[in-house]
């Protein structure tokens, strides 16, 4: 079985959403849209208050390179633009959307996502990379996994690097988050499409679809669509599917590219310094969906769920879309809710208030229960050295740990906490409890400022 | 609404801290079941005294150093077991309590504690025992009997006739309490390998290392890996994490050292068994193999490499 080295298992937890067809969520009557949605430059606002805007229509923007572009989510009045209470725990400036029809129900279906338009295109012989990227770049398309990097910046590498195999991320190894699983199950079509226009992006001659072993019935469902296109040799040219172990982080894009083609991501380089790129299930559906529709990047899926959520669901959320309003489509929190997660439950962050909106990066609305969300506190490291054993990156967590509290910058540098891709095993190990990836987002933060100073 | 704020990961692994050393706990009672058989009611006693005498001074460390009082963490309870099961039998009661009390208050508390100490904190306190008065520190009971008799190493180190390999392996011999009986060793590390508390590195490296050499020397190695407190030292001391390297290349290299170490004292050195002190020795080095026995950083080979 293909993976990496290192590493954990963990309960997957996905019982209770993995069977369940992705929904259309109620759109809502009012969004908040942040300025500031991908791992890149914030947008400027390009919209007054008071302005009619109409769905789909581009309402914040950028002169920058690395950023991406935000759109009006629902059709409505901008009543607000200002800084309001976000899920990263600070507040983002932020344009709030109203409308005054009154919709109780979902308004469309699902099908109209794969139903074509006179705005799109139907095939990507007529467009040229350049031509994928301008449209990426407009719909406002970022990496859906979580990292929400602009994924038209992905798609442009610089000339020297040359990219030959574009892996689709299909492991999802977070716990609890079914939405990738379902896209491929329901989407299959509208994935490979997309990861195509990837290929053609970029140049790469090769598309490999990793997807974990704990997703059976998709990797058969995948088979069948490449066996039914046997007769068009062009569509499947150059198509794999690899079946991956189940284990955490398998989703990490260097565990995933070594796992695949045991190519290693040289450290502090990118996928694309080893010829690939990665990009997440959603977000190859959300480039077909721009190329085929014009759609623009105004809902995602998302999984509802753990042991505070009464029904939960996989939905498509409008973005900006608060929390409370997708949870109570799902049946409402149950009454010893006590923890709100926005992502899983490795890497997510926690939520303070219902009122923050749903974004691009968020793929799992995660509610535990009092029980669960049991807070640990913190002891002493007894050098077990479980947290070595499992780290993917080969860092001495502990050590660095330890390092940063006593503020010895030097060392912390010198025992690559710059390396840490914060997939949180060692934290998750620590029989002590230690919050480590904790300490090292401080210590990379202390390293990156004072490095600024010096400059 | 109010709700719960930690940072990632929300979820936990199920081991802890004070499982894994209750577990470690339940591990030492094997040797300490054949203990007891084989020398006797008064072999419990000193079992229980010892422990109990470790857990006191827990509590009295902690309390004149005002620090929270950690004694359901079980690792004083450990520490005590650990001792007994490498004092003599028949050693006087005082001379326990004395050696119970330096291993917690010196070996461990003055350093800060779990975590912290830099010698195991038994096999410190066996050393300063074996100091102050070896005599009656090498003073050993036959099983089941109340005459003094040499033990197996000791014979083997005059030349004279050593026990067979199935009395060394149930532990019908002379010895330390808990040293005896590789059989109950061996069940109670099984246990720890099982519930992957304790790892193959060191273990292995040193058995092997003893193992090795003794056959290179022209000694019965067989013998060798048995006598002695080998075995209880490889599986429960040289496995100790506090005081052992955290990698596993670090391991296997400080399981090297001891293995090392030890032949030379057996062969070479003075006295009849050499595990207390090799393993001593070792925990000293062992934040230089902690230094330079890193795991490798992914992605470092290709650093200069262009593909």
């Amino acid at each position: 079985m293909k993976t990496f080295s290192r590493g954990i298992r963990v309960k997957h937890n996905k019982k209770k959403t993995e069977e369940k067809n992705l929904q259309e969520a109620i759109i809502p009557n009012h969004v908040i849209i942040p300025l500031q949605q991908s791992l890149g430059c914030p947008c400027d606002p390009i919209v007054k208050v008071g302005d009619e805007v109409k769905e789909g229509q581009k309402i914040g923007d950028s002169s920058k390179f690395v950023f991406a572009p935000v759109h009006a989510s629902i059709s409505g009045k901008v009543t607000k633009i200002e800084w309001q209470p976000n899920a990263c725990g600070f507040d983002a400036a932020s344009i709030t959307i109203e409308s005054s029809e009154l919709r109780a129900e979902s308004r469309e279906n699902t099908e109209h996502r794969t139903q074509s338009t006179e705005h799109g295109s139907q095939n990507l012989e007529n467009l040229t990379p350049d031509d994928i990227r301008k449209i990426v770049k407009e719909a406002g398309i970022v990496g859906l996994g979580g990292a929400t990097f602009p994924t038209h910046v992905k798609l442009s590498p610089p000339k020297d690097k040359k990219i030959d195999t574009v892996i689709v991320n299909g492991c999802e190894c977070e716990p609890f988050i079914t939405i990738d699983h379902r896209l491929m199950l329901e989407r299959t079509e509208d994935m490979i499409f997309g990861a195509q226009a990837v290929a053609k992006a970029v140049g790469a001659s090769k598309i490999i679809i990793g997807v974990e072993k704990n997703k059976l019935n998709a990797i058969e469902k995948l088979k069948a669509v490449i066996s039914n296109w046997k007769t068009c040799p062009e569509l499947v040219e150059g198509l794999e599917i690899s079946i991956l172990d189940t284990k955490y982080p398998q989703g990490g894009e260097k565990m995933l590219i070594k796992a695949i083609l045991e190519r290693e991501v040289p450290s502090g380089g990118l996928p694309m310094d080893v010829g690939v790129i990665v990009n997440n299930v959603g977000t190859c559906i959300a480039i077909t969906e721009a190329i085929k529709l014009g759609k623009p990047l105004i809902s995602r899926a998302v999984t509802v769920t753990g042991s505070g959520i009464r029904e939960p669901k996989n939905l498509y959320v409008r973005i900006g879309t608060t929390f409370k309003d997708v949870i109570d489509q799902c049946g409402g929190l149950t009454d010893d809710a006590a923890k709100i997660i926005m992502g899983g439950p490795m890497t997510g962050l926690p939520v303070s208030s219902l009122d923050v909106p749903v974004v691009k990066g968020t793929s799992c609305i995660l509610v535990l229960n009092k029980k669960d969300a049991k807070a640990f506190s913190e002891g002493d490291c007894i050098r077990c050295g479980r947290c070595i054993k499992v780290c993917p990156t080969g860092l001495m967590p502990n050590f660095i740990a330890d390092y940063i509290k006593l503020k010895d910058w030097e060392r912390v540098e010198e025992y690559n906490v710059k390396d840490c891709i914060e997939c949180g095993c060692c934290s998750y190990v620590c029989p002590s409890r230690i919050y480590l990836v904790q300490y090292f987002k401080l210590g990379k933060r202390e390293l990156q400022t004072r490095k600024a100073v010096c400059k | 609404m109010n709700f719960e704020i930690s940072t990632g990961p929300h979820i936990r692994a199920k081991d802890d801290a004070k499982s894994i050393m209750w577990w470690v706990a339940f591990a030492l009672l094997f040797p300490s079941a054949t203990a007891v058989y084989f020398f006797g009611i008064s072999a419990l006693i000193l079992i229980i005294f010892t422990t109990l005498i470790a857990v006191i001074s827990e509590v009295f460390f902690q309390f004149v150093s005002k620090r929270p009082i950690t004694v359901p963490d079980g690792s004083a309870v450990v520490t005590g077991l650990l001792l007994a099961l490498i004092l003599p039998s028949g050693l006087p009661l005082w001379i326990a309590a004395i050696g119970s009390f330096f291993a917690i208050v010196i070996a461990k508390g003055l350093f800060g504690g779990l975590g912290f100490n830099i010698f195991n904190p038994a096999l410190a306190a066996r050393a300063f025992l074996v100091a102050s008065w070896p005599v009656a520190m090498t003073m050993w009971l036959k099983p089941f009997s109340a005459i003094t008799g040499p033990t197996p190493l000791y014979l083997s180190k005059i030349g004279e006739a050593v026990p067979g390999y199935l009395d060394l392996f149930l532990g019908n011999r002379g010895g330390c309490l808990g040293e005896t009986s590789v059989l109950a060793i061996l069940i109670g590390s099984g246990i720890l390998f099982y519930k992957k508390i304790i790892d193959w590195p060191a273990p292995v490296a040193y058995i092997g290392t003893v193992f090795i050499l003794s056959f290179l020397l022209g000694k019965d190695p067989v013998f060798h890996i048995m006598a002695g407190g080998l075995m209880l030292g490889a599986f429960f001391m040289a496995t100790d994490y506090v005081t052992t390297p955290v990698t596993t290349k670090g391991r296997f290299i400080f399981g090297l050292g001891c293995g090392i170490m030890t032949v030379l004292i057996r062969f070479y050195g003075g006295f009849p068994e050499g595990v207390n002190y090799s393993i001593l020795l070792m925990n000293i080095l062992t934040p230089v193999i902690d230094k330079y026995a890193r795991p490798r950083l992914f992605g470092a080979l290709t650093r200069s490499r262009v593909i």
